[in-house]
């Protein structure tokens, strides 16, 4: 980045998103609560409605014009996501529900039926739920799950995987970005290490794609997962890459319409990925959407969001480190940090809980996040029994961040500590 | 100011009343709140005439949890369990005398529920 300024154009940004111009409790809200799920821009909220106003009908089988026009966006909606992730084809781009089913998918449709007695899959310690409850699964079969273990800054310790990785390591799935610590992983390096020993990666990308570049090609991974949600896009749906070769051995997590070529009354020709994995009517006005929302991004740039995020991360934390009682988790260093901020409160002597914290805020308006974020065992290496979160999108301002720094002191007054 | 951070509430969240444990209490129970990482814990001893003599609560959670802990423990010191098991949600709520928000429910009836439980484990232990 050549300027140190901020190079978005907040304000009109701002203006594209109807939500935030309103008033919470009186107050301008703050939307601080982005890596749970992002506010959507007025494109987004118009495609939508436009596409049931004007489109409306069912994809791929249909010989009216409605038809034709709605599986001619919705199937444009898989090139603009091949395009924005840097995927080599569209058929390895699979519309899901959300990252969870996209990593529910790998498990059940690859993992479960290839990988045996004995095998290893090496996850961390700073995943998500969803990156974890799924691969429990597995032992079932008798296999063992691994975790990577974090340093105090909250970064991967590395040399783990040298101590981690054997002969049995079939599979090892991975955060791109953590929705607590905010840890960027180098997940290049990761996913080198696991094709250096024949194992398959999985990238879980929901907390980066929507804030940064990033390029599934370069990173090298076989299967990649994230939701519209949290970009922009309409919840419900989502996205798993995976590369050509590992989809031909990857099972679908439903059957029945939609994913065959020929029916027979006892047998069934499949027909081929992605659709394969795309079983029954899709949601089709949301993937359609989605297309808007990738739109948008591009518009704005994915290496200014990203400048952007890390410019108010960085402001944040220095605002935060001035202010006594708090105490925050993660790197320090901007350039392996995304926009994710926890935090927790205390004077020494009383541990203030994060609810109390959100709720406080809340009254101002502010919108964080309090709790364990679905990361449970993280909780547990960072020995609280939640954290409060502030997580910030393209939207967001420093003056907001002003805001959220005055509103902790007062989180202190009320409390009295 | 907040509505839901009263004087009472604040007061009864820093200091705390009958925080602690006791031996060999007669009652016991602990539970957690997955959602927020409450925990909560009550230790009860009662006399023949099962009237609570001594009642301590220790665990962690949000002020209000805090609160709520603590200001049971003074209401049932004395109670007899009867009295106990009939306590309901709004006898709690009329307790912390504030208006709590749906999403904060939880956190003021996690304290109410270890006191049922720490019951019931009385009443499986007594038959």
């Amino acid at each position: 980045m050549k300027s140190k300024k901020l190079n978005l154009n907040i304000k009109k940004i701002r203006n594209d998103f109807p939500i935030l111009s309103q008033k919470i409790n009186g107050k301008d809200l703050v939307y601080f609560d982005n890596a749970s799920t992002s506010q959507k821009p007025l494109s987004v909220i118009e495609k939508l409605s436009s596409y049931y106003k004007q489109t409306n009908a069912n994809v791929h089988r249909g010989i009216h014009r409605l038809s034709e026009k709605a599986t001619e966006e919705y199937e444009g909606v898989r090139e603009k996501v091949r395009d924005f992730i840097n995927a080599r084809s569209t058929e390895e781009i699979i519309f899901v529900r959300n990252t969870t089913e996209a990593l529910n998918l790998v498990m059940r449709g690859w993992a479960w039926s290839n990988l045996k007695k004995g095998d290893e899959v090496i996850l961390t310690k700073m995943e998500h739920h969803s990156n974890i409850v799924p691969w429990q699964f597995l032992q079932q079969n008798g296999v063992r799950l691994k975790f990577i273990d974090l340093n105090q800054d909250g970064t991967l310790k590395m040399d783990d995987f040298d101590q981690l990785i054997t002969k049995k390591t079939r599979l090892i799935s991975a955060t791109h970005v953590s929705n607590v610590l905010g840890t960027i992983n180098p997940v290049k390096e990761i996913s080198k290490m696991a094709h250096d020993n024949g194992s398959v990666f999985v990238l879980d990308a929901a907390q980066s794609v929507p804030h940064m570049p990033v390029d599934v090609k370069d990173i090298d991974s076989d299967f990649t997962a994230f939701s519209a949600h949290k970009m922009l896009g309409p919840t419900g749906i989502g996205i798993l890459h995976a590369k050509k070769q590992i989809l031909a051995e990857t099972d679908p997590l439903l059957y029945g319409s939609d994913m065959i070529k020929e029916v027979g009354l006892t047998k069934t020709v499949f027909t081929d990925a992605p659709w394969k994995f795309e079983t029954g009517t899709p949601n089709i006005a949301d993937t359609i959407a989605f297309g808007a929302s990738i739109e948008y991004l591009n518009e704005i740039g994915m290496d200014k969001i990203r400048e952007h995020e890390k410019e108010l991360t960085d402001y944040a934390l220095l605002k935060l480190s001035n202010l006594s009682g708090v105490s925050f988790y993660g790197p320090t260093n901007p350039e392996i940090r995304g926009g994710v901020i926890s935090f927790n409160m205390n004077n020494g002597k009383i541990k203030v809980h994060a609810h109390d914290i959100a709720q406080i805020l809340d009254e101002d308006g502010i919108a964080i996040r309090s709790g364990h974020h679905c990361c449970m065992p993280l909780m547990k290496f960072l020995n609280v029994p939640a954290t409060a979160r502030a997580s910030f999108y393209l939207y967001n301002t420093k003056e907001e961040v002003d805001r959220f720094v005055d509103a902790l002191e007062k989180v202190k007054s009320v409390l009295k500590i | 100011m907040s509505s839901m951070y009263a004087e009472n509430v604040i007061d009864h969240y820093r200091y705390p009343r009958n925080f602690g444990r006791l031996e060999d209490p007669d009652i016991k129970a602990r539970d957690v709140n997955p959602l927020c990482g409450d925990e909560i814990e009550f230790d009860i001893k009662i006399d023949n005439s099962q009237q609570v003599k001594d009642v301590k609560f220790n665990g962690r959670g949000c002020a209000i949890c805090i609160a709520t802990s603590s200001m049971l423990t003074e209401k049932i010191r004395g109670q007899n369990i009867d009295e106990i098991e009939k306590l309901s949600s709004r006898d709690v709520i009329d307790l912390l005398k504030i208006e709590i928000s749906p999403n904060r429910m939880k956190c003021a009836l996690l304290p109410l529920a270890v006191l049922k439980l720490a019951l019931e484990n009385h009443r499986n232990k007594v038959q």
